[in-house]
């Protein structure tokens, strides 16, 4: 019988790494806290914003911050804090649906791809290449042409053009796995297909894609912001950050914080998400799980 | 139907080029032969060795047995069933009698599986019903000679001969018949080399289980198996019983290998036969006797037609042009 | 082709000295005390075989000796003498200097040793750098050491690329790039660990030869006892990172003193000569080197202690001149 041997301890969780890191990584405790404040204001921002965000109040329009309007008022007299508020909840709306929805579609297509038969592969190759092949914009001036400027444009252009990019990571990844000695153990034990992709392959393929799902989200944001600021985005008189800014850049000699008030919270969620992108990078990488 | 395995033949080959690409190049014969004519015939309770050098072929050949790999021609008979041309379906209910043991001891378990969850896999892929699968992982990891604490354990945590036995553990699980064991000895110390032979040999006498195990370590094939087969550039040059084939090995590069082992004594005398060059690449076979570029006995014959098969005892065939094989000392070992 | 016996070693003439080496590594767990105590000495001219199983630290000595220790590696103490400068206190350019030209390296794995966008004879010419000779003489010298390895047409495959050679091939590419510019110290890492069993003698019969011509000294490091056997002029045995025993091959094959030297020649399936259904093995664990029991190293797996060992750690005992044990039941018993 042999001893249990002492340097083996339980395995610390995922969620034990990411404590422990985050404890000896600024950057990452940073990124976390800048994202916890991104997603409370979103989900609590009815609550919280001081002014319903659309009520237009011409008189005190392009008003400077005060005590009552911390941020000042927009063109129409609208509070700019709470249209950021509001605006907050859109981009994240925006950006997990399509995040959730593209990474679930590239996971799936790209596992078949890399464990399926080669017809299936190149047929799958040849629809990622086609629509990656399309320059962003065009294709969401296509899709608003036929289906007019919403949030719902937005989130499908995103969804589009964002599974192939996920569906070649994961089948790269697969492909990589595919002829490892544990998938051929299973396979050899008679596991089938969908137990092999299902329980085996996808813990070990995921592990980038979340990575990079997580380091999207910033440029998924940025994507609904750069549409509506285009007008191709939400339809006015949504508060979507983008939008603010569209607005703000008329006025932007004389009534900068409109501009600022737009620009800064994009600024600082997508270093916060990019922060906590690497941060999950750090914990997820194989190599430093490892005991010493 | 006495014997538990049967392969008679069997052949099996690899694209080198794709389809299009040989038509372009005309190239009739865009394949790799990795195993070309094997015969073996193991009994229940047997350890079969199969023993050659990269390149033999015998990790395919291993694969064949289990499945994973499509024979074109041959036939390989498990308990009398032909398991060439089988579909996965129709092969899933032998693998409760096969198991394989994989080269790689920790790669060959699923990384982010607890070794309680490995071992009890096979009970959940063929639809076993236990009553309580905790109890059977821990008879499991009893009978490999591991505490039940180390079904919470994670591969990576495992050292080289304890992800072995794990390995172990779950080919046994649902009591096959035969078990290949890949390179069983592959990274391990020699220290623990012996635990997981020893363990292998007592769940062959306990279980009643065939071993085909494929290996390059001489020393050990002498130690655990009955019959031996050496293979070379796909086929096999000479099979027989293992304490025969030891005691006097008859083919050129049966005598080379088992000459090439190097002894941990000193001041030994070898008489090495060697052997010149490297094995040639599968793509560009030596014609004749496949080995006779670097046998020290080939004479113009060899070079020209595959040699013939004797039989130098009840079991025992040899493929040379020798009748007798290689005459001389045999080599120390 | 000169071939000529080492003259007999002077008893200091010694190319490198480790001394009293200890080396431990922080890590999330703990420290792990990797080295303590290690010394080994190569005598000039010499083959020397250093031995153990996984986790005993053959691989930490060997990046101490070049410098390339991880990050997390601390120096506790001690030397390592070669040419009069300890090479624990040289500043990097002296490290550089004495890297890949008084002290060169055949590592494992002969498929990742070369780089496969250069041609061999680029590679082979590019690390004569340091030589003051002319592009038409760096290549006669690459073409020749070639053929001394064994590689014929030497001036042809000059042009080829490492993907075009076979391992073994690519093997002795290694082994003549690091003899190329005669090195007094040759470091073999388990150089014929991924070759077959034919293969592996052609090379050690070349090693052998080239060390007889270049007359450099050899540090090899293997796990394979019958390599070392039939190699090596000298062994040193480590466990759990400590040199447990290091004499001459004879001492060590025949009169093997520590306990784990000899309970791992007693492993070897290669020494059994009799078929035996049961093979010997040392039961148990190497000990967790981040918590170490303050005892002797192999007190928990030893088969003899029980003869009036005290288990304290022993000092290294002579038992005869140059062959030395840390065992206290080492320094009574002669077998």
């Amino acid at each position: 019988m042999p001893n249990i041997p002492a340097s083996t301890t339980a395995a610390p969780t995922p969620w034990q790494s990411l404590i422990n890191h985050l404890g000896r990584d600024p950057m990452a405790l940073l990124g976390i806290i800048l994202v916890v404040i991104m997603v409370g204001s979103a989900i609590l921002a009815p609550w919280i914003a001081p002014h319903d965000p659309n009520k237009i109040n011409v008189r005190y329009r392009l008003k400077p911050p005060s005590a009552d309007h911390w941020l000042g008022t927009d063109q129409l007299g609208r509070d700019v804090l709470s249209r950021v508020i509001m605006g907050s909840r859109i981009a994240l709306q925006v950006a997990l649906i399509s995040i959730a929805v593209a990474g679930s579609c590239g996971l799936l297509l790209g596992m078949l791809a890399g464990y399926g038969p080669r017809w299936l592969d190149s047929v799958l190759i040849v629809l990622f290449d086609t629509v990656r092949s399309f320059p962003t914009i065009m294709f969401a001036l296509a899709v608003v042409t036929l289906m007019g400027p919403s949030l719902n444009t937005v989130i499908l252009v995103v969804i589009v053009t964002s599974i192939p990019v996920y569906g070649r990571i994961v089948r790269s990844q697969t492909q990589a796995l595919r002829n490892h000695e544990f998938i051929l153990a299973e396979r050899a034990m008679g596991a089938g297909a969908m137990r092999v992709l299902g329980l085996h392959m996808l813990s070990n393929v995921i592990g980038p894609l979340l990575i990079i799902a997580s380091m999207d989200i910033p440029v998924v944001v940025t994507i609904e912001a750069g549409l509506s600021f285009l007008g191709l985005g939400v339809r006015p008189p949504t508060a979507s950050w983008g939008a603010i800014l569209n607005d703000g850049y008329a006025f932007i000699r004389n009534t900068p914080w409109l501009v600022i008030a737009g620009g800064v919270p994009l600024i600082l969620t997508t270093l916060g998400f990019t922060f906590l992108g690497e941060a999950l990078r750090d914990v997820f990488d194989p190599k430093l799980r490892r005991e010493a | 139907m006495s014997h538990l395995l049967e392969i008679d033949d069997l052949r099996i080959r690899f694209r080198a080029k794709s389809i299009v690409r040989a038509m372009i190049d005309r190239d009739r014969q865009p394949y790799i032969e990795a195993v070309c004519g094997a015969s073996l015939k193991l009994a229940p309770a047997e350890t079969f060795a199969i023993v050659g050098e990269s390149g033999a072929g015998k990790t395919t050949l291993a694969r064949a047995v289990i499945g994973l790999n499509r024979p074109h021609a041959g036939s390989i008979r498990f308990m009398g069933k032909e398991l060439r041309g089988l579909t996965d379906k129709a092969f899933k209910p032998l693998r409760r009698d096969i198991a394989m043991m994989f080269q790689d001891p920790a790669g060959c378990l699923s990384p982010r599986m607890t070794v309680k969850s490995i071992i009890t896999e096979p009970f959940k892929i063929h639809g076993v019903r236990v009553s309580d699968l905790k109890r059977e992982a821990d008879r499991l990891l009893d009978l490999v000679g591991l505490p039940p604490a180390f079904g919470r354990y994670y591969p990576y945590q495992l050292s080289g001969g304890q992800a072995r036995r794990v390995g172990v553990a779950r080919a046994v699980a649902l009591s096959p018949k035969l078990i290949i064991a890949d390179e069983p000895t592959a990274g391990l110390d020699v220290s623990v080399q012996g635990e997981v032979l020893n363990l292998m040999a007592r769940l062959r006498q306990e279980l009643n289980i065939s071993f085909l195990m494929i290996t390059h370590n001489l020393s050990v094939v002498r130690h655990t198996s009955d019959r031996m087969a050496i293979m070379y550039l796909g086929r096999f040059v000479e099979t027989g019983p293992t304490d025969d084939i030891f005691a006097r090995p008859r083919h050129p590069y049966t005598r080379a290998l088992l000459s090439a082992t190097p002894q941990p004594d000193p001041d030994m005398a070898r008489d090495r036969v060697k052997l010149e060059g490297e094995i040639p690449s599968l793509i560009d076979r030596p014609s004749g006797c496949e080995f006779h570029p670097r046998c020290p006995l080939a004479k113009a014959a060899c070079r020209q037609a595959p040699p013939p098969r004797h039989r130098v005892g009840p079991v025992h065939k040899l493929y040379c042009y020798y009748p007798d094989g290689a005459a001389g000392p045999r080599p120390l070992l | 082709m000169h071939t000529e016996y080492p003259p007999p070693v002077k008893p200091n003439s010694l190319a490198l000295s480790i001394q009293d080496l200890s080396i431990n590594f922080q890590t999330v767990r703990g420290t792990l005390k990797a080295l303590r105590q290690v010394s080994i000495d190569i005598p000039r001219k010499r083959i020397v075989g250093l031995v153990g199983e996984s986790g005993c630290g053959k691989s930490t000595v060997i990046n101490a000796i070049l410098r390339l220790l991880a990050e997390n590696a601390r120096i506790q103490s001690g030397v390592i003498e070669f040419q009069g400068q300890d090479i624990l206190q040289m500043t990097p350019d002296a490290l550089r200097d004495m890297r890949g030209n008084r002290i060169s390296v055949v590592f494992q794995d002969p498929m990742t040793a070369l780089n496969p966008v250069l041609s061999i004879g680029r590679q082979m010419i590019d690390i004569q750098y340091r030589e003051k000779t002319s592009r038409a003489q760096k290549t006669a010298r690459a073409a020749a050491m070639l053929t001394r390895v064994g590689i014929p047409d030497a001036r042809k495959r000059l042009e080829q690329y490492p993907h075009q050679f076979s391992g073994g091939m690519r093997q002795r590419i290694a082994i003549a790039m690091a003899l190329m510019a005669k090195p007094d110290l040759l470091i073999a890492d388990e150089p014929t660990t991924a070759l077959d069993a034919t293969l592996e003698i052609q090379i050690i019969d070349r090693l052998r030869k080239l060390h007889q011509d270049i007359g450099c000294s050899i540090l090899f490091v293997s796990h394979h006892l019958g390599l070392v056997a039939e190699f090596c002029d000298e062994v040193v045995v480590m466990y759990a990172g400590e040199t447990v025993e290091s004499g001459n091959v004879r001492d060590i094959f025949y009169r093997a003193a520590h306990p784990y030297t000899r309970a791992l020649l007693q492993c070897d399936p290669a020494r059994i000569k009799e078929k035996s259904p049961v093979l010997p093995t040392i039961p148990g664990e190497i000990p967790d080197m981040v918590n170490l029991p303050d005892a002797c190293i192999f007190a928990a797996r030893c088969p003899i202690k029980q003869h009036g060992c005290p288990l304290t750690p022993p000092p290294a005992h002579d038992i005869q001149p140059g062959h030395q044990a840390r065992c206290h039941l080492s320094a009574r018993k002669d077998d």
